[in-house]
């Protein structure tokens, strides 16, 4: 069963900017997804038009087998969406808020009221159910949404930078509480600029840009197709001037640290015999950033020289 | 699973809920001060100058004002409820809220009337209370009178809704007010009969819709009107269809709440 299928999606803004110029995507049941790109690139376009915030100017889409524009009702029932800008009523306090949501989708309020204080408790908001929402802290206020997003229990949640802002802490727990409602059968699509967070939660990705996917499939293909990795060496001793070693690119070389390109099928063991026949001593090593990241900007550069050019 | 229409029924109810705790949360600014401004009003031009203007129409002045100053009150409060709430959720963007569930356009446009009629009948209701320390004010056609202050107010409730949708900023819900509102309530024979008009602002008024309200309104409390009150519930009624119809298309346009 396919969650989410996309088809020819176009939206042209009365401005003339073409927001999206057709673009196709699927997303089967159960997948963590990634929606990725550049800031401008279409995503929250795409997302405003699955959740009807947004008129499409073409194409169609199928939530669950459902057709949006002939069974929108439907449709918005699976959906659950956490928006990227905050968007309830920071006067009014996070119990409300999850009782009014649930209230939308029919729900009533004896059984809302349950669901509001079971959702309160998952995400950690139970000690601050009756404070208005603008009391609240920004990681607060991001799970504030998640809560009211999945209040009508949708079978996608579709997740727009959702921790956006959010310190690492809230980030590893929002994580883990992502990763048990998928476990639990929700789908969900995220969009996010922490490649690192998509890279580890999400099993296929597309990258979209200038309104266009550039590139679709899973996470780890699209991962062994990155051909280049940046490593960092710590050197115990400065050195003055970049060591010549052949077959590698030294990138940056700076007192102890040195940045080293290394391609697909090129062994390390070589790189740390040249270095030590230099009397180089390596401390430590790490990735540059992790490797979606690498593949994610190469692409987008890439696709920003075509659009030069 | 649950139908549409139920899950309509219960939506409608909980944007009235929502819209009723707004109002009530911030009793100090919307229910109050009308009170305050109508107790004024009752207490210049009723007691202080009326004594000194006499009957109008029949009536002690200031039995004649006061369905007047229920009425003004019940209009500005129906007109700032709908345009205060909606375009407050459109500024805070949680009018998205219920634009992403399965809500009928219908359903959230009756859900805004409603709690703009509930806040113009609460204040109308206390500011007729304040109305008793001035005179007796017996109803001589209930039924009449309920029915013109409903209609009143769901249609001022339906102004404010497509006012709020076309306003991009705080100072364009409070131009319709200012500049249209106030000048045809004040104009509307809240104050006067036309009777005493001459013949050619006599006239004039009569294509003031106001005037329908105050003098149908008027019609129910004291019996007396300057003109036939079928013309009121036609009038108040034609209104109630033309912008309803409008706020209705505007909203499945998605017009100001749509991208």
């Amino acid at each position: 069963m396919k969650a989410l299928e996309i088809f020819g999606l176009k939206k042209t803004y009365a401005n003339g900017h073409e927001a999206l110029k057709g673009i196709d995507l699927t997303v089967e049941q159960g997948d963590f997804f990634a929606l990725l790109g550049p800031n401008g690139a279409g995503k929250s376009t795409a997302i405003g038009i699955i959740c009807s915030l947004v008129n499409a100017s073409g194409g169609s889409i199928k939530v669950f087998g459902h057709d949006l524009e002939q069974q929108r009702n439907q449709c918005k029932m699976q959906i659950g969406v956490v928006p990227q800008e905050i968007n309830f009523n920071v006067f009014e306090n996070p119990r409300n808020i999850l009782i009014t949501q649930a209230g939308y989708y029919g729900i009533p309020r004896a059984v809302a009221s349950t669901r509001a204080d079971e959702y309160l408790k998952l995400l950690d908001l139970w000690d601050k159910r009756n404070a208005p929402a603008r009391e609240m802290s920004g990681g607060m206020k991001r799970r504030l949404m998640i809560a009211r997003a999945l209040v009508h229990r949708p079978q996608l949640l579709i997740l727009d930078e959702p921790t956006a802002g959010v310190d690492i802490e809230i980030r590893r727990s929002m994580w883990t509480f992502l990763e048990e409602i998928n476990r639990q059968g929700t789908t969900i699509i995220l969009t996010t600029h922490y490649l690192e967070e998509a890279e580890s939660l999400c099993r296929n990705v597309a990258i979209i840009d200038h309104g266009e996917i550039v590139e679709q499939g899973a996470v780890s293909e699209l991962l062994s197709r990155s051909m280049v990795q940046t490593f960092v060496l710590d050197l115990k001793v400065p050195v003055t001037e970049p060591p010549v070693l052949e077959g590698y690119t030294v990138m940056r070389c700076e007192h102890t640290r040195l940045d080293i390109e290394v391609t697909v099928g090129q062994n390390m063991n070589g790189l740390f015999q040249q270095l030590a026949e230099q009397n180089i001593e390596v401390v430590s090593l790490r990735n540059k950033s992790n490797r979606l990241e690498e593949f994610f900007l190469r692409l987008v550069g890439q696709k920003e020289k075509e659009v030069a050019a | 699973m649950t139908s549409i229409a139920a899950v309509n029924v219960v939506a409608f109810k909980t944007i009235v809920v929502k819209e009723i705790r707004r109002f009530m949360r911030i009793w100090v600014q919307t229910i109050v001060p009308p009170a305050v401004s109508a107790l004024l009003y009752m207490m210049i031009f009723g007691t202080l100058i009326g004594s000194r203007v006499g009957e109008m129409d029949g009536h002690r002045y200031i039995d004649f004002i006061v369905p007047g100053i229920i009425m003004m009150a019940v209009i500005t409060n129906s007109y700032a409820n709908s345009v205060s709430s909606f375009f407050g959720a459109k500024f805070q963007s949680h009018i998205e809220e219920v634009l992403v569930a399965p809500v009928h356009n219908v359903v959230i446009l009756a859900g805004y009337i409603i709690g703009g009629v509930c806040r113009g009948l609460m204040v109308g209701a206390l500011v007729a209370v304040v109305s008793l320390f001035f005179t007796r004010l017996t109803i001589e056609n209930p039924l009449i009178t309920l029915l013109i202050v409903v209609m009143t107010s769901m249609l001022f409730s339906i102004g404010g809704i497509i006012n709020s949708i076309f306003a991009k900023g705080f100072d364009d819900i409070s131009i319709i007010p200012n500049f249209v509102l106030t000048p045809l309530t004040y104009l509307g024979g809240i104050f006067y009969s036309i009777k005493l008009l001459p013949d050619f602002w006599q006239g004039l008024s009569m294509i003031n819709p106001v005037l329908y309200m105050i003098n149908g309104f008027r019609y129910g409390i004291l019996g007396t009107s300057d003109f036939n009150i079928v013309w009121s519930f036609f009038v108040i009624g034609l209104f109630i269809l033309l912008l309803g119809a409008i706020a209705l298309y505007l909203l499945n346009k998605g017009v100001g709440i749509k991208r």
